[in-house]
């Protein structure tokens, strides 16, 4: 799995940091979106899914690799 | 097209306190762009299906400029979305991002999770004076209302002893029904002149809380304008009032009226965080929608919309939307993913998010400890709505354990 996400589409609602703070965490000085692992083991693969799909701002993509 | 020959009184209404109403289905299916009528004579369209209403409150064509000439009046009185407070903060483009991030900071996940031992013990306290106050309780009185009031007073740093004065206000800012012109611009009046005040004590003896902070940036490079100073300090108040507050009450209802959801959370309360989301989409009674204006000609489900309508987005009918959410007349406490719209969508979707779930998770995780016996003392048909508010909400909560 490979994880993108856009900086400025981001809103800093947090919500993939709620659902996988290993993955993905906010800036202090501006609350966006910083991606940590850009390609998660297997046991954040849910909940990096999870965190993509309910994006308010649809600012992750995950590209899943066969 | 004979749906759209018939113009619609908003709000609907429905029958029971935690059901949608009944026009929801049959808009979604038949006439997803609705022509609608406000309470003062006023005419909209109301948008009901997941995509309209994501796309609308994501496309910024369609503004939040309900101040323009043309644009409906949703209250002969003035209300919220018109407001003196509305004009404060930066509404779109570069303007309302550099707003955005500046305040957005310091609502990030990370610090509403730091927030949660704080938010453990109040709801701790409550729930210690409700039992003391004996039973059958009004958990709306007793703990929804109160704990959200006591953590955005802490974290703007005004004294929640003020709070009777804040509830107040935001009601009038909030309610489109109840009170008259005269009171909701003596309301304004007096909440920004509070603010104002409150704001230059601040600036002389700052502390450690968010208006402390947000006035070292004002008049700075970047940093927010005095304007922009008060009218978030006024919003942030009034959002985390009346919001969250009625949630927790409406979540309790929806978890207590049928009692196998409450007693599946108690045998797994690792569910909590799934079952706050669900209770988000489930909430029929989640307040009037989100207003927007177009200055130029829109669409949606391939409809044009003729510049100068004001569109009604309604995120409850949206998130019952069976193309969207599988069984969406099911409360499912395992739902995952949630792509709900109760906090909106896009580069407005709600600010204060974190802290709102983080809020529910609390409350939900320590009454599952404190009070498993917990139960509606009424039965769930005879639970009122508020009427009017911007917001939806229950008159009370009666429950007993």
């Amino acid at each position: 799995m490979k994880v993108t996400v856009d900086e400025d589409k981001c809103c800093g609602a947090g919500q993939c940091v709620l659902i996988a703070p290993e993955v993905f965490d906010q800036r202090d000085d501006d609350g966006i979106v910083v991606l940590l692992d850009s390609a998660p083991g297997p046991d954040q693969h849910a909940l990096v899914r999870e965190s993509a799909a309910v994006c308010p701002a649809a600012a992750i993509e995950v590209t899943e690799e066969a | 097209m004979s749906e759209n020959d018939q113009v619609l009184d908003f709000p609907l209404r429905s029958d029971e306190a935690l059901e949608p109403p009944a026009e929801w289905a049959d808009l979604r299916e038949k006439c997803p762009v609705a022509r609608m009528r406000f309470p003062t004579g006023d005419e909209g369209r109301l948008v009901t299906r997941y995509e309209d209403v994501k796309r609308v409150l994501s496309d910024p064509r369609f503004t939040r400029r309900l101040d323009a000439e043309d644009a409906a009046r949703l209250s002969a009185e003035g209300s919220v979305f018109n407001s003196e407070m509305s004009s404060m903060v930066p509404d779109s483009g570069e303007g309302h991002l550099r707003w955005r991030r500046l305040v957005g900071k310091w609502f990030t996940a990370k610090r509403m999770s730091a927030l949660r031992p704080s938010m453990e013990a109040i709801a701790n306290e409550l729930i210690d004076a409700m039992i003391e106050g004996g039973q059958p309780s009004d958990l709306k009185a007793g703990l929804g209302f109160p704990l959200p009031v006591y953590v955005i007073c802490d974290i703007l740093g005004v004294p929640a002893e003020d709070r009777e004065r804040f509830s107040y206000w935001s009601d009038a800012l909030l309610n489109l029904t109840r009170y008259s012109q005269g009171e909701n611009a003596e309301a304004m009046g007096a909440f920004v002149e509070y603010m104002s005040a409150h704001i230059t004590a601040k600036r002389a003896d700052p502390g450690e809380d968010l208006l402390s902070e947000l006035i070292k940036e004002t008049g700075t490079d970047g940093g927010l304008t005095d304007q922009e100073l008060l009218g978030t300090g006024i919003g942030l108040l009034v959002a985390g009032h009346e919001t969250t507050a009625n949630m927790i009450g409406k979540m309790v209802c929806m978890l207590l009226a049928d009692r196998t959801r409450w007693e599946a959370l108690l045998a797994d309360p690792s569910l909590v965080r799934t079952a706050v989301e669900e209770s988000l989409r489930f909430d029929a009674n989640s307040g009037i929608g989100l207003p927007r204006y177009l200055p130029e000609d829109g669409e949606a489900s391939g409809e044009v919309i003729p510049r100068g309508t004001t569109v009604m987005c309604s995120m409850g009918a949206a998130n019952r939307d069976e193309s969207v959410f599988e069984g969406a007349g099911e409360m499912d406490l395992t739902r995952s993913p949630n792509p709900h719209l109760a906090f909106g969508a896009g580069a407005h979707s709600c600010l204060g998010q974190a802290l709102a779930r983080t809020e529910l998770q609390v409350v939900l995780t320590v009454l599952l400890r404190r009070l498993p016996t917990l139960e509606l003392a009424v039965p769930s048909e005879e639970l009122e709505r508020v009427d009017g508010l911007v917001v939806g909400g229950l008159r009370e909560v009666p429950v007993r354990w």
